[in-house]
């Protein structure tokens, strides 16, 4: 079994190093000086996890040999350009995707014609270097068939990352999965972008009139209402969702909020952008999630 | 007539030093911060900018030393109202007390300490410079008119609104002075926050489509709580707003708010959005989202 990491930010580089353990595992890297340093020295876990992998890094798609199985762990502000660099190659691989938001497999699915795997995580890291990743947050990854991908290949994917030390569950349809986070990263990516507050107790708090536990229920409820009328049955309460995640002690600082205080290109449009659009294919009103939305892409915009 | 300010900041030593002019108007100024009470009582209350002044006046910070006063102007942070009212209450038992403050519940406060209430609204803005020198930005109105609830007399409220006006501050006596106020409030809850979270000038949040709808979906629900309480305002805060936006008043202006935010000092929220949340509760109208606006900017806060 061969495997490659598109893309080795934190998530990309906790599934790399991890898969290194049962497979032989290729990184593909948007840095030249990135993919060397892995090559050198390996990739380097600490956190829940303390051990070093050693893979096979390239920053040009063109030195990569095929492979069996891609994981396209870029952010979704990157997706296009990953999904653009794989065209008209590995044409024996399984795709999966793991990005935030919707519609990542539409993306990578105009570039070919690979069977693909919708994911979505949960489990988190910081990157300390290019080769050092720390293991924060050991929850699962959710993994499901796209179009006609046979569901045993899941399963057998599923299975290859529970034997590499990661949790991961395969389930017949991912949508109420993905729509289970798309309300929850919404939510919380967008509150705490706009607080400055880490994804902490502040979240659950619903005592007095203007604790901000009370907005997050307000706007988890609204994106229940679309994924209703999307016909999706949610996996998980993204409120329980949400009280659970305060409740793990070390809080967790979601990536838009790194990001706009980073002033960085945020995921605002591929997860808040795309709930309110869904919002409005639908018909049903979202007026938290469209201000929601509507903030933070103004947040991003102050940058300039 | 002997006229004491209480919160000698920006607005209120506009009112000071421009009142100290007069010959029949004895002005006292009460305030914490001593470097300034010095400054003042050694060189006087300096203006510059937008009106040239030099008032002489009295100025202390112990609250015991206030001579019996025929009213009281308070110009304090909103947040500060209660505290100081109760400092100061002993000096206005036999006189009235005016608010020139931002927001909402100013005048609740002073009427738990004092009994002839003035509800009023201004206009003027500037900043203090260094201890006894205050920059005049902004000349603009003053209303003010009997909190009806503990009401002044209304010849007493035109007696100072006729001290203020010859004083340089043009100020209207009315028998009902809460449309100016909630015209205020509404401007500034629909804009202030948003500029706040945002890090945006008033100007492009304006430009911004998405964001000046929801701007109009916080002014609609301002109208909608002063409408309930009978109160009819005496312009549209939208037209203030989209006046206010223009390149040659206001388009650069960053909002006092902003400015907190950016200094990580308490905001007056609660008693603008807060405001228009708790008289909503009220009278049974929805405010969602100046709800999540103040939920997200109480979250801000606390992120520090």
């Amino acid at each position: 079994m061969r495997a490659c990491v598109i893309g080795a930010g934190a998530i990309g580089s906790l599934f790399a190093a991890h898969l290194s353990r049962v497979a032989d595992v290729l990184v593909l890297t948007r840095r030249q000086e990135h993919a060397q340093a892995l090559n050198d020295q390996g990739l380097r876990v600490s956190g829940k996890h303390d051990f070093t992998g050693r893979v096979t890094a390239a920053s040009d798609p063109r030195d990569l040999p095929d492979f069996d199985l891609g994981i396209v762990a870029t952010k979704a502000t990157g997706l296009e350009g990953a999904a653009e660099s794989l065209a008209g190659r590995f044409a024996g691989a399984t795709i999966m995707t793991v990005q935030n938001g919707l519609g990542a497999e539409e993306v990578v699915h105009r570039h070919g014609d690979w069977p693909l795997i919708s994911a979505v995580t949960f489990m988190s890291g910081t990157k300390h270097s290019d080769t050092h990743v720390e293991y924060i947050l050991d929850t699962a990854t959710w993994l499901g068939p796209y179009g006609e991908t046979p569901y045993e290949r899941v399963q057998e994917l599923a299975q290859l990352l529970v034997d590499s030390g990661l949790k991961a569950e395969a389930l017949p349809d991912l949508q109420p999965a993905q729509w289970a986070k798309l309300i929850f990263n919404a939510t919380v990516n967008g509150v705490a972008a706009l607080t400055g507050l880490p994804h902490d107790a502040h979240f659950a708090v619903e005592t007095g009139e203007a604790d901000l536990g009370r907005l997050v229920h307000a706007l988890v409820d609204e994106g229940k209402r679309v994924a209703a009328a999307s016909g999706v049955e949610l996996h998980d309460d993204p409120w329980e969702m949400n009280v659970l995640a305060t409740k793990r002690g070390s809080a967790h600082y979601p990536s838009m909020l790194e990001d706009v205080e980073a002033r960085r290109p945020t995921e605002v449009e591929l997860i808040n952008g795309a709930l309110v659009r869904e919002a409005e294919r639908h018909g049903v009103d979202a007026p938290l999630q469209t201000a929601l939305y509507r903030l933070v892409a103004a947040r991003q915009a102050s940058y300039s | 007539m002997r006229i004491c300010v209480v919160g000698c900041g920006a607005v209120g030593s506009l009112f000071a030093a421009n009142l100290a002019r007069l010959d029949d108007v004895e002005v006292w100024a009460y305030d914490l911060f001593r470097e300034h009470v010095d400054a003042i009582n050694r060189d006087g209350l300096r203006l510059s900018g937008a009106g040239e002044a030099l008032g002489r006046l009295t100025a202390t910070s112990d609250p015991t030393e206030l001579p019996s006063c025929d009213f009281g102007i308070v110009a304090t942070k909103a947040m500060h109202t209660e505290v100081a009212i109760e400092a100061t209450a002993a000096a206005f038992a036999d006189g009235c007390v005016a608010t020139v403050q931002n927001g909402l519940g100013n005048e609740e406060a002073i009427a738990k300490h004092a009994e002839r209430v003035i509800r009023g609204t201004t206009f003027p803005a500037g900043k203090l410079l260094e201890p006894g020198h205050v920059q005049w930005d902004v000349k603009g109105d003053t209303t003010l008119g009997p909190f009806e609830p503990r009401p002044a007399p209304f010849d007493e409220v035109a007696r100072l609104a006729d001290a203020c006006t010859r004083a340089g501050m043009p100020t209207t006596a009315v028998r009902d002075a809460r449309g100016p106020q909630w015209r205020k409030v509404i401007f500034n809850a629909a804009t202030n926050p948003v500029g706040a979270l945002t890090r945006l000038t008033h100007g492009r949040v304006c430009e911004d489509p998405g964001l000046r709808r929801l701007v109009s979906g916080l002014v609609d629900e301002g109208k909608s709580v002063a409408a309930a309480q009978g109160i009819e305002l005496d312009a549209d805060p939208e037209d203030l707003i989209d006046h206010a936006a223009k390149p040659e008043v206001a388009y650069n202006h960053k909002a006092s708010m902003l400015q907190d935010v950016e200094g990580r000092r308490p905001t007056e929220i609660d008693y603008l959005n807060g405001g228009i949340v708790r008289f909503g509760v009220e009278r049974g109208v929805p405010t969602p989202l100046n709800r999540a606006i103040w939920s997200l900017v109480k979250g801000l806060e606390q992120s520090w």
